[in-house]
Formats: C-alpha cells, structure tokens, sequence
C-alpha cells in the first residue's frame, strides 16, 4: 500500500511539473504572440493609407500637418520626424555622459552601502511615471527655461530633451553597469598589476571591453527616448515648427498620435495617418533595439 | 476608475483598444458616461457631483479629452453622452448613423463667451476679426505685435506668440470657424495647449502671447480683448451678458450629445441638468445659463 501511494505521488509530482511547465511556455511564447499581434494591428490600420494613396514624398519631405483641414488636407510629417529626432538627439547628448558617468561609478569606483543605496535611487527615479516628469517640465522647468534664457516660452526642445535625458539614465545605468560587471576581473586585475591607475584600468581596459555592452545601454535609453509620449506632449510645446535651436517648440510623433487618434472617426484616412505614424516610430525603435541586441550579443561572443 | 483607463489608453499604443474596453457601460443603469469638451469638463463636474447628490445611485462618470474626442465616441458608441464646445459636423452624424442606425440628438445646454486672452501688460484694447486672421490663419502676415499697430512692453521680438489648441478642441474649431471659415487653415507653428486653462496660464506668462479660451477661465492677471466682427462695428467685452443676448460676437452654444433620444437615467440626467437646479450651476462655472423658456421644467 505505502508502494502505491508513492508511486501515485510520484505521478502527481510529474503531472504537476509538467503543467508548470506547459504554463511558463505559454508566458513565454504569450509575450511573442503580443508583439506580432501589435505589429500586425498596427500595419493593418495603415496599411489601406500607406499602400492605397498616401503621397510618401509629401509624408517625408513636407512640413505641412493639416489632417483636419476641410479644403486641403496635408500630410506632411517631416515636422513631427524633426521634433522626434532632435528631442531625442539633444536627450541623448544629456543623457549619455550622465548614464555612462553613473554606471562606471556604480560598477567601479563605489563600495559597500553607497553602490547598494545609489543603485535603489536610481531604480526608483525608472518608476517616476511620465506624466508626473511631464507636470515638473511644465511648472518647474519651463519657468527657469525662461529666465535663465530670456526666452518668451520655456515649453521647448531643451525643456523636453532634459526630461527624456532624465528618464533613460535608469536603464542606461543598468545595462551599462552589467556590461561592466561582465567585463571579467582578470582584466582588473592584470591592468592593476602593470601599476594602472584606477582611472586608467576604466579608460583604457574596461571601456574598451564592455564597449559592445555600454553602445546596447546608449541605444536601449534611445528607444526609451523616442517612444516616451506624455512627458514630451507636454514639455515640448506642441507646435508644429522644424526647429533651428534647442529654445524653439516642437511636437514628436509619440505627441501627435496621442493627441489626435482620440478624436479621429475610425478608419478615417486622420485615423490611418496616425497608425502610419506608430509604423514609423516601430520601425524606428525596431531598427534601434536589432542594433542594440546585435551589439550586445558580440558581448557576449568575447 | 474612468481617469486610469484614459490614462492607460492615452499611453499606450493600443489606444483605441483601450478606450473600447473603457468605454462599457459599468453596471448598465447606475452610471452615465459624460465624455467630450474640454471647455466644459468643469461643469460637467459640477453637474455630475451635485446630480449624485441628489440621485446617490446614479454615478455620473465624466471626462474630458475635447469635443472631437466626445463625437468620436459618440460615433464609436462609447459613450452615453458627448459633451461639445461647437455643433457637430454633418459628417459625423452620418458616420454616427453608419455605425448605429440611429441619429445623433442635440441638446443645449449653456452657453459661453469665447475670450481673446492677451498678457496684462498687453497694450491691445480692440481685436477685429481680420486682425485675428491675419494673427491666426493661413497666410496671414501679421507675425509682430507691430503689424498690429502696437508694441508690446516685456516682449522680446515683438513676436506674436500664437497660443492655440489641438484639432480635436471645440473651441479650436469654433474660433477656427469664426475668424478664417471653415475651409481655411491655421498657421503652422502654434504652440496647441491640451485644454483650455493651459492657455491662458500660458499667455499670463507670456508677455508676448495671445491666446483663446473660454471665459470662465478668465483670472485675475490676465487680459480679455475687446472684439469687433469688423472694423465699423464697435467693439464688446466679453460678459455672461453679452453671451447670452448674443451681442458679443465670440458666443456659442455649449451642447450635449446622444445618440438617439435619450431615455432612461440619461434623458432625466439632461433634463435635469436643463432645469433650474442644474442651471445654477452654469453660472457658478462662468459661462452662460440657458434663458427661462429654454429650460425644462424642474422635477420633471
């Protein structure tokens, strides 16, 4: 009897591990299914405007965004791509020496009780919500934006690179820190030996090695910077306007989706405009975390 | 609960999934989905705070979004009804019908005085609607405070810093209609606030801006613009007054919308919100309560 018990048991251990099993495939092959369920929807929305009439030229060349105009509706992006990309690009310019400068001195230079705490505040800032950093670009930033530049409005492409340099320092500091870790101590360890430097061994020995890794850090908190919306809707300005300087207005692509698909009747060619704008910004994105994935799996080959 | 969803729609890209799921009516009969103009969102609260007042069961749910962003899911039949800060658009009725098979109803609700805002230090005391659409349209060609006749002190540029709202406002397309029709088109560049005390937090600001929103928006440190219809007629302040005798030039009818008449717990909602009760509450709010005869009789 105790025999068949056992063995009974053994079953039910099996059956259950199996079902845990089959269980945590499915979670895996769920977030998959998601992805392509949104790549698909998203494509589908745009694809009777983008296969079926949409002048591409004007989309990418033309400044002039009037989808609701009555008389003469105009499609042109190019204004929305230029506020994207020099938010981003100017977020950047904040945001690398800043996230990089963190992650050497998290990894490298700091010890015990400071690594640990430095590392749990700059998890916590990663969960400041975006419309909360939105609110600071609107009532703290703008205000010094204006005096400090003497400017007429501080809702502008500086007020929201800042605040999109501020929000992908959490992920660059974390990726870039294992890029570090990784690096592997013998390393360290054989530079030290020659009489390096603290600083030398960072700059001459550990930079170079994780650089695959620190390039993946860069690129993710670039994806996080162009697909951030609400932060930028309402730091930016929201004006359509190519800038030529930091102080000048811009709306992103993120800004304009968000805005305008609200109001937009569905399947209106406004309402297909937008989701051809989404393509664009997946397309973007995509393109940034391939480089960075490809970047960082040649971490991984060393 | 309503506020999270819109949130999370507005965030993410499956927006529109989104605001589908949010949009079912949560325990059928106890809650009224109030959804559109931003312009109106503060009394709509007011309304919906008093009427759960005196109803406890019935939840008045409402947000704002704008006008457009209510018809649009009047038309998508997410919402009970749509609040608007300008008529709907044939157009629109015609998608609504597509949709449901039934017509859009119309209610008035209140009425309001669309105000020109100008920073205090602003000089300007009289706007005539060709000033505001060589200011605001399409090819106009008054970009300095100086090509209207005035200069500004504290203002860097003399550059008109044209405040305006996004396509999806009301009072976007109302102004649009009154200063440049509605075939014509803004100028690019305008900075587009999302509602409607943006703006005119923005022009107090700024010393070079101008900017329209409702007139129960108006505070203290900011200036209204005396606006003409033409360069004979004399100018009107914006008053309650003058927007419900009609004598000022910018007023408007402030609607709600249903699709198909209204019955149930929504037909006594706009009722009463169309009685003596829910019309105090408009004035309270700035704008412009509907005349006796216009109103429904209360308790009905």
């Amino acid at each position: 009897m105790a025999k068949g018990w056992s063995k009974t048991r053994a079953q039910v251990e099996r059956a259950k591990e199996r079902v845990i099993e089959l269980a945590i495939a499915a979670c895996g092959i769920s977030a998959v299914v998601f992805v392509f369920a949104i790549i698909y929807f998203v494509f589908r929305e745009a694809a009777p405007l983008l296969f079926g009439g949409l002048d591409i030229g004007q989309f990418l060349g033309s400044p002039e965004w009037y989808p609701d105009s009555v008389s003469n509706k105009r499609y042109g992006a190019l204004a929305l791509i230029a506020g994207t990309l020099s938010v981003t690009v100017l977020a950047m310019a904040i945001a690398v020496p800043f996230g990089l400068g963190a992650a050497i001195y998290v990894s490298e230079f700091s010890h015990g009780r400071t690594k640990e705490a430095l590392k749990v505040v700059i998890e916590l800032l990663a969960g400041v919500p975006s419309v909360v950093w939105g609110f600071i670009g609107l009532v703290v930033i703008n205000p010094i934006i204006i005096d400090v530049f003497n400017t007429a409005v501080g809702l502008n492409v500086l007020n929201g690179a800042f605040l999109l340099g501020l929000m992908s320092v959490p992920i660059m500091v974390s990726i870039g820190e294992d890029a570090l870790k990784a690096v592997p101590d013998t390393y360290r360890e054989a530079a030290e030996a020659m009489g390096a430097t603290k600083w030398q061994v960072t700059w001459r020995v550990l930079l170079p090695a994780a650089r695959n890794g620190l390039l993946a850090a860069v690129l993710l908190g670039v994806g996080r910077a162009v697909g951030e919306t609400m932060a930028v809707l309402m730091a930016t300005g929201h004006a359509v306007h190519i800038p030529t300087s930091p102080l000048d207005s811009v709306r992103t692509m993120t800004a304009t989706i968000a805005a305008e698909l609200g109001e937009t009747a569905k399947g209106s060619d406004h309402y297909r405009i937008l989701f051809v704008l989404g393509a664009l910004l997946f397309a973007i994105t995509f393109v940034v975390n391939l480089v960075a994935d490809v970047a960082i799996r040649g971490v991984r080959k060393r | 609960m309503r506020a999270v969803c819109t949130a999370v729609g507005v965030a993410t890209m499956g927006l529109w999934a989104g605001g589908a799921a949010c949009g079912q009516k949560q325990g059928a009969g106890h809650s009224v989905q109030v959804k559109g103009s931003d312009t109106m969102v503060n009394i709509a609260q007011a309304w919906g705070e008093e009427y759960n007042r005196i109803r406890p069961d019935i939840a008045i749910v409402v947000s704002g979004g704008g006008s457009g962003t209510g018809i649009a899911a009047i038309i998508n039949g997410t919402t009970d009804i749509a609040t608007a800060s300008r008529e709907i658009k044939e157009q629109e009725k015609a998608d609504a019908k597509k949709n449901s098979s039934k017509d859009v109803v119309e209610h008035v609700v209140a009425y309001d005085a669309l105000a020109v805002y100008i920073h205090k230090d602003n000089p300007l005391t009289k706007l005539t609607k060709a000033e505001l659409a060589c200011i605001y349209g399409e090819g106009g060609t008054c970009d300095k405070w100086s090509d209207v006749g005035i200069d500004v002190p504290g203002c860097a540029g003399q550059e008109i810093i044209r405040v305006s709202r996004q396509s999806n406002s009301g009072t976007y397309a109302f102004f649009r209609e009154w200063t440049i029709g509605e075939k014509q088109d803004f100028k690019l560049g305008s900075r587009d606030m999302q509602g409607s005390k943006d703006v005119v937090d923005l022009v107090e600001q700024t010393p070079c801006a101008i900017g329209y929103s409702g007139l129960g928006y108006k505070t203290a440190s900011v200036k209204t613009a005396c606006v003409a219809s033409n360069d004979t007629d004399p100018c009107v302040e914006p008053t309650i007054e003058g927007a419900i005798s009609g004598k000022y030039p910018l007023s408007r009818a402030l609607y709600m919308y249903t699709l198909g008449e209204p019955s149930g717990e929504v037909k006594a909602y706009i009722d009463w919100v169309r009685s003596d009760a829910g019309q105090v509450l408009v004035e309270q709010a700035g704008f412009a309560p509907l005349t006796k005869e216009k109103r429904t009789v209360a308790g009905k």
